[in-house]
């Protein structure tokens, strides 16, 4: 069903863990939909340079918070915000079963939910 | 190492079945209704073969259509006795199995009503019975629940149905040798090969003497004119074959009370279903932990299991029996079911239990959901 590539994200995750005194924290989801995703990012001279996850939900939503931290890792914040749920689709070889899309959605989301509370 | 943990989805032959299937297949190849010594041969073997399965459950030979399984014949019951009666009321459970549910669902210019379970999945008797109408034409309740494994008691809700002069359909493809099956107040009953380490594609519905079915497709004279179509001898003969050799249930039973036993001592584990329940099941959520990404961490490890997760399914919803046991959304998401079979070893559980613990220890260090219960 799911890719090497998503599997691979899914297996041996780089980013799973929290940021202590993280500079924006964002959390999406719900229990209903069965997907939570909580996104810790450090920010230093606008760049992202630290960005961790936790995320309860299936092997789609894993892989895609991993690849959501390594695109966004390294990007200025502006960039960062342009970022879109094909950006993680292409990280995970874009090949995301089509049941699947909306879990890099919330990748994406948890990421715009983090910058706007760095931003505050 | 491979474990083989998901028998409540489908079974391995016994290389018994297998033996005798290949011997059909090559050597009694005839067709039934043929006239000749080939036909002869034939139609003594599938009427021998007729009669273990109906002995199993004390029927009578005439009592028995083989069909293509449990969905075919849980369809054959339903439409076929709807199809003669002008009664237009159905009344079936919250827990039934897709084959079931999905044909109550289809049904045009019917009322089908749902009659709830306990936290433990058994059937409210009570609710059942005031359902009922004089316009009720059928009762159907799953016997074995393929997902938590509880065992329904069809004798009490038979005698509802005869009660009130009701037909009752069973579905008892997981039950069926697990469980005795008593088809005194039973109209009709399904069972199927797969799940008893018999072949794919055959099955049989129970139609109590006199009771008519309507048929579902057209064709010749095969099987009282219920189930036309050329009969699957090979298959027929081989689950025949698998109802003969019988189930070591204590066995089986053993080994699942030992992997029950060892699984709830992992923190924050829930027993989903009733204690005593079908001998091969247990369902367990795992609180904080979705299924399907549990599911594939076993599967790495060679163990394969199913879930009632959300992720798992392409609707997006959690299992509809999880739900309707009134469970919380993170219990469902979060529920594994592990089905063996006589064929599970000791160290499969050992394997098994060694691995879940490392792999739900991984999941929730990943997940952001902490302490819950």
């Amino acid at each position: 069903m799911y890719a090497k590539k998503v599997m691979e994200y899914f297996k041996s995750p780089k980013h799973v863990g929290t940021i202590k005194n993280a500079d924006g924290v964002g959390e999406v989801g719900n229990m209903k939909c069965g997907d939570i995703l909580k996104l810790y990012i450090k920010v230093k001279d606008n760049v992202i340079k630290e960005i961790k996850f936790e995320t309860f939900g299936c092997v789609a939503a894993i892989a895609s918070s991993e690849a959501l931290c390594r695109v966004a890792k390294g990007k200025t914040v502006d960039e960062a915000e342009k970022l879109s749920n094909e950006d993680v689709i292409k990280e995970l070889g874009g090949d995301v079963p089509a049941v699947k899309v909306h879990c890099s959605f919330l990748a994406i989301d948890a990421l715009k939910k983090a910058i706007k509370d760095y931003k505050k | 190492m491979k474990v083989y943990l998901d028998n409540g989805a489908t079974t391995k032959a016994d290389e018994k079945v297998v033996a005798e299937m290949k011997k059909v297949l090559v050597s009694e190849y005839g067709n039934p209704s043929s006239l000749h010594s080939f036909g002869e041969r034939a139609k003594e073997l599938l009427e021998k073969s007729r009669k273990t399965v109906a002995d199993e459950f004390g029927a009578g030979s005439d009592e028995i259509i083989f069909t293509s399984g449990g969905t075919e014949s849980n369809n054959l019951a339903i439409k076929g006795l709807l199809s003669k009666t002008e009664k237009k009321h159905v009344i079936t459970t919250k827990i039934e199995h897709p084959s079931v549910y999905n044909t109550c669902k289809s049904l045009k210019g019917y009322k089908v009503s749902y009659v709830g379970v306990d936290s433990e999945g058994f059937v409210k008797l009570d609710e059942l019975e005031k359902l009922i109408t004089k316009d009720t034409a059928l009762v159907s309740v799953i016997h074995g629940n393929n997902e938590v494994g509880v065992i329904q008691d069809i004798e009490k809700i038979g005698k509802i149905c005869k009660k009130h002069k009701v037909f009752f359909h069973v579905d008892a493809v997981q039950s069926f040798t697990k469980v005795p099956i008593d088809v005194k107040n039973v109209t009709t009953l399904s069972i199927s090969s797969h799940k008893i380490h018999g072949p794919k594609g055959v099955g049989a519905l129970y139609i109590k003497r006199g009771v008519r079915v309507g048929s579902l497709v057209y064709g010749g004279h095969q099987e009282r004119d219920v189930r036309p179509g050329t009969e699957n001898l090979p298959g027929i003969v081989g689950f025949a074959k698998a109802v003969e050799m019988k189930q070591p249930v204590e066995q089986i039973k053993k080994l699942r009370e030992k992997l029950t036993e060892e699984i709830l001592k992992i923190p924050n584990t829930k027993l989903n279903g009733p204690k005593e329940r079908l001998c091969n099941n247990v369902n367990i959520s795992f609180m904080g932990i979705e299924g399907e990404s549990l599911l594939m961490m076993l599967n790495m490890k060679g163990i394969a299991v199913s879930t009632g997760s959300a992720c798992s399914s392409q609707s997006l919803e959690p299992s509809h029996v999880l739900m309707a046991l009134g469970m919380k959304h993170e219990q469902a998401h979060g529920s594994i079911r592990f089905t063996l079979s006589k064929f599970t070893t000791e160290q499969d559980i050992e394997y098994t239990v060694k691995e879940l613990k490392k792999i739900v220890e991984k999941l929730r260090r990943i997940s952001p959901v902490k302490n819950v219960r």
